[in-house]
Formats: structure tokens, sequence, C-alpha cells
């Protein structure tokens, strides 16, 4: 199939695929422009003069809300979940290579996880630490109330990954008279790592952008989702656009550093072998 | 005794038990098992389980300003489903669903499509997949916001519209409205879509289709004799993703819409705020019986266990 010439189909389909992507970056780069909107420009085109005058007033002026302390949050709490989703889903992954008794149970509460609406887990939380006398707070209740996305996510990927994973290095490991730590911190683990950077990525991102689970969640403190979504209702201003260009900029930067690495390590291996 | 038996006895007797050292090591391998699985049980357990079982329970609490109280009322269902409002309003989440849906399998289908069987080498096709991954995880509410500027009455549409003298006066119904909802959120999901179908279509084994085409199907023959009936798992989890993302959806509805539309978890969500918990986790327990319906009717035509 692949040596055939061109056909009509494909540039019709090529068409379609750019018009896709068009629709997918078309609207963040119209917000990406209109954050450089001169000091007395609106919400909408046409430019005003072109101007930083926003991403300075997102910096100083405290009317706007806590922009920089809800980041803060929003960043810490990423890199919690993104440390607790690498570490459970890798322990699960490896579990899941061996039958155990309720391993089948566990596994459909994973995936039950991923399809229960996120509301009703807020909700859910909210009420158990409301009963429970609990406080809830962005460390607590809706730190867990991210991971109970994030986790499905990785474990399924760790799943995947161990589905594929031929235990014949494992074997050559231990024939040589490897302990069995030693064949998973020198075998298993470099072999699996690009996944788990993955898994990672998966874990910071998907939860510096929560909001339905948050909502219930956060107790005192907004996140930086929520922040923005209670800008939505009140902020009038481009501001607003600028907020949005700066987290867009730094969740791309944020997965082209995993790639980065990904890449770096398929290397590495691939010299190695 | 049979001499069939007494063979099964001499073999059993050929095979010694297996030496000490290594019945040690197979229990600890089970014990080292659910040590590994209880890191995510416990997780589970306390922040899913836990939870909905505590909404299954409250839902039958009486309630007024002040708080809670343990009870077993059916009050909470009979109000929520004895109403009119309710029953409108999951019509209206049906609705975004059910379009949702169609379009997010049309556009993702295609793409799918495009980057799995039209793009020659790896290295594009997972350039290509990136494009198309990176806005998902991105964040969903600067991405709702980004249509404002493009629908809005003098947004990029209208004002384009309107100098190349196509219409006389802005569209009013471009923004605020279930058009902008449905638009927004085929442009949240669709990524859930693809992904899947992509998967599922990279794992069709290319002869099959050099096989229909020399038994002499036309291309859409191959299409649909081929392709999809093999790429239905994707589909299905694709489908899942999607139709459980839009019924739980509220702030979708309530950005695009300008408060004019309602959805489900957004009529939760507003007793939510009004602190009526016990309404709220009545709806909540109705809402995930029909979305566990719905993956469930989504399973039984499809069957994705060996997907996973």
């Amino acid at each position: 199939m692949s040596h055939e010439k061109r056909t009509l189909e494909f540039y019709v389909l090529a068409a379609f695929f750019t018009l896709f992507v068009l629709f997918l970056y078309g609207p963040l780069s119209a917000v990406f422009i209109l954050s450089f909107q001169g000091p007395d420009g609106g919400l909408t085109f046409p430019l005003n003069g072109v101007s930083v005058h926003w991403f300075f007033n997102l910096f100083e002026q405290q009317a706007v809300g806590d922009f920089g302390a809800s980041f803060k949050r929003s960043f810490s709490l990423g890199l919690m979940v993104m440390i607790v989703n690498v570490v459970v889903s890798l322990l699960a992954g490896l579990a899941f290579r061996r039958k155990f008794k309720g391993s089948t149970v566990l596994f459909y509460l994973t995936v039950a996880s991923l399809v229960v609406p996120s509301i009703i887990i807020s909700l859910g939380i909210g009420v158990v630490f409301q009963q429970f006398g609990l406080k809830p707070a962005w460390y607590s209740s809706a730190f867990g109330a991210h991971l109970t996305w994030t986790l499905p996510f990785g474990v399924l990927i760790m799943f995947a990954v161990f589905n594929r994973f031929s235990p014949a290095y494992e074997e050559a490991a231990r024939d040589l008279g490897a302990t069995s730590w030693q064949t998973f911190a020198h075998v298993v683990l470099p072999m699996i790592a690009p996944s788990l950077i993955g898994v990672g990525l998966f874990g910071f991102t998907l939860s510096y952008d929560e909001f339905a689970r948050t909502l219930m969640t956060s107790g005192t403190y907004n996140t930086l989702p929520l922040e923005i979504y209670g800008m939505t209702t009140n902020v009038t201003t481009p501001v607003l656009y600028a907020l949005g260009t700066v987290t867009t900029l730094f969740s791309f930067s944020i997965i082209l550093l995993a790639l980065a690495i990904i890449l770096v390590m398929r290397r590495r291996q691939a010299k190695v072998v | 005794m049979t001499p069939a038996m007494t063979d099964d006895e001499t073999q059993g007797m050929a095979y010694p038990k297996p030496p000490i050292t290594a019945r040690i090591g197979k229990v600890a391998s089970r014990i080292a098992s659910y040590l590994q699985a209880v890191p995510l049980a416990l997780i589970l357990g306390f922040f899913f389980l836990l939870p909905i079982l505590m909404i299954a329970v409250v839902s039958f609490w009486d309630y007024d300003f002040a708080g809670l109280y343990p009870d077993f009322l059916t009050m909470n269902y009979t109000d929520t489903l004895g109403s009119w409002v309710t029953w409108k309003t999951y019509l209206n989440t049906l609705k975004y669903t059910a379009l949702v849906w169609g379009l997010t399998l049309l556009i993702g289908f295609w793409v799918a499509y495009f980057l799995a069987f039209h793009i020659r080498t790896t290295t594009m096709q997972m350039v290509l997949f990136l494009v198309c991954t990176v806005p998902f995880l991105t964040s969903n509410i600067i991405r709702m916001i980004s249509w404002i500027p493009v629908l809005g009455r003098n947004g990029l549409v209208n004002t384009t519209l309107i100098e190349m003298g196509i219409i006389p006066s802005p569209i009013e119904w471009l923004l605020y409205s279930d058009f902008a909802v449905v638009l927004a959120m085929v442009h949240l999901n669709t990524l859930f879509m693809v992904t899947p179908i992509f998967n599922t279509l990279m794992r069709i084994d290319r002869s099959l289709i050099e096989a229909a085409r020399d038994a002499g199907a036309n291309g859409w023959q191959i299409l649909w004799n081929v392709i999809i009936p093999l790429a239905k798992p994707g589909i299905a989890i694709g489908s899942i993703f999607v139709v459980t993302l839009v019924m739980a959806d509220f702030s979708t509805v309530q950005v695009m819409s300008g408060g004019q539309s309602a959805s489900v978890a957004l009529m939760m969500k507003n007793q939510m705020s009004l602190l009526q918990y016990p309404a709220a986790a009545a709806n909540a327990v109705v809402l995930l019986i029909v979305v566990l319906l719905m993956v469930a009717a989504i399973l039984r035509v499809v069957d994705i266990r060996k997907e996973l």
C-alpha cells in the first residue's frame, strides 16, 4: 500500500486533516495574538496597538484574582500528583503481571474510576470530608480527587507496557546471577523509563488543568483552573487572554521537556542495543 | 484401579515436590503482588469507592439550610424524578451527547484513518499524532475561552463575513448558544476518539487489505467490510470516553451557553452551591446509573476486553 501513487482520497483527507489542525489551534492562536492587545484594546479583534501591558497587568494588579498563589498551588499539586502517579502506577503495573486474588476487581475499579463523572467524585469526596469532620484542602481532598482521574491513565499505560514486555530479559539477568532487585533496577526500569516519563507527564498536566474534580474539594484556596473559571464570568479585559497565553505556554514547555527526555532516553537505548 | 490411574500416580510420584526455597519464592512473589497493589487499592478505596457509597447513602438523608440529617427518605428521588425540569435537562444533555458523539466519531475516524493509512513514515505519523495530542494536555477552560474572540458578536467570523458582504449584521447564535456548546465540546473531546481509533487502525494487518483488494473489493467495500469492523474496539473505547465526558459536563455548557442552557451536571452543581447535598446526591445516583447503562450498552455491542 505504501508505494502506490497518491490517490484523490489522500488529498481530500489531507485537506480534512489540515482543517482539523486549524480547528484545534486556530482559536488558541487568536487568544495568543489578542493577549498582546494595546492598553486600550478590548476582548475582540482588531488589535488596538501592540503591547505587553496585559502581561504586566497580570503580575501587578491583585484585583483580577490571585494569579501567583493559585499558580503555585496548582504547580505543587501537579508535582505531587505526578510523583504519586508514577510510583503507584508502576507498582500496580508490576502487581498485575501476576494474577492475584482480587486483581480483576481492582482492575475494574480502576477502569470505573475513569468512567464515573468527575462531578460525582467531586461531590462524594466533598461529602465524605464534611461528614468525617475533615477540612478539605487542595493538598488533601483535591489531591485524592485528581489521583482518581490520573491513576487509571497511568495504570492502563503500565498495563499495556508490561503486556508487551518480554520476560526473556529478566530471565537472562537472573541467569547471570542478578538478584530480583538488581534485575528490576538495571534491566526492567531502564527499559520502561520512557513510558514512566509519559505517565508522569499525564499525571502533571491532567492535574494542572483539572477543574471539575477540584470544584468541591479544593477547600478555601483556589487552584489555577478554578481561578480562571471565576475570571471568565467577571473579567472583561484582555488580561484573561494574557493568563491563557502564559498557562498554555507553560503547558507546552512541560510537554516539550517530557518529549525531549523521552527522545534522549530512546536514543541512548538504541545506542546500547 | 485402572491402569490409567496408576499411570497418573507414578507420574505424580515421578515429580518430587519443589524444593522449599522455590515454594518460599512463590509465596514471596504472591505477597509482593499484594504489596504492590495496595497503594492503588487504598487510594481508589478512599477517594473513589467510599465517596460513591457515601453519595448513595446521603441521597436518602434529610437536609435543611443548617446541615444533613441521617434518615431514610425517598423524597430526594421523588423530587428529582417527579420534576419536569429534570426530564427536560436530561433530554438536553442527551441531545448534546448524541450530537457530540456523532461529530467526534466522524471527525475522529477520518483523522485516525488518514494518520494510519496515508502517512508513510512512522516518524511523520508520530509527529502528526503529537500535533493532535498536544492541545489535549492544555487547559480545557482556556480552550473554551479561546472561542470568544472567534465567535463573539464582533468576533473574527462575524467581522469577516460582514466585510465580505455575505451577511448584513452579526450572527447572534454563534456564541452563547447550543451551537457554541456543541462546537466547544467537539473541540475539547475529539482527541479522545482519535487516539483509540488510531491505535486499533495501526494494528490492522495490512495483508488483510491486500487480500480484500485481490479478491476484487473496491475502496468503500474494504472500508466497510474490513477496516471498520476491525476498528470497532477503538471506536467503542473512544465512544465511552466521549459519552461519559459529555454526560458529566457542566463547565462547557455554562461558559459556552452563557448560562442559557442546562445540563444534568450543571443542575447538580447548582444544588451543591446551595448546600443541598442530598438532592445533588440523588441526582448523582441517577446520572451514574444512566452513564453506566450507556457504557454497558456500548460494551454489549463491542467486546473491548482483548484490547486491554
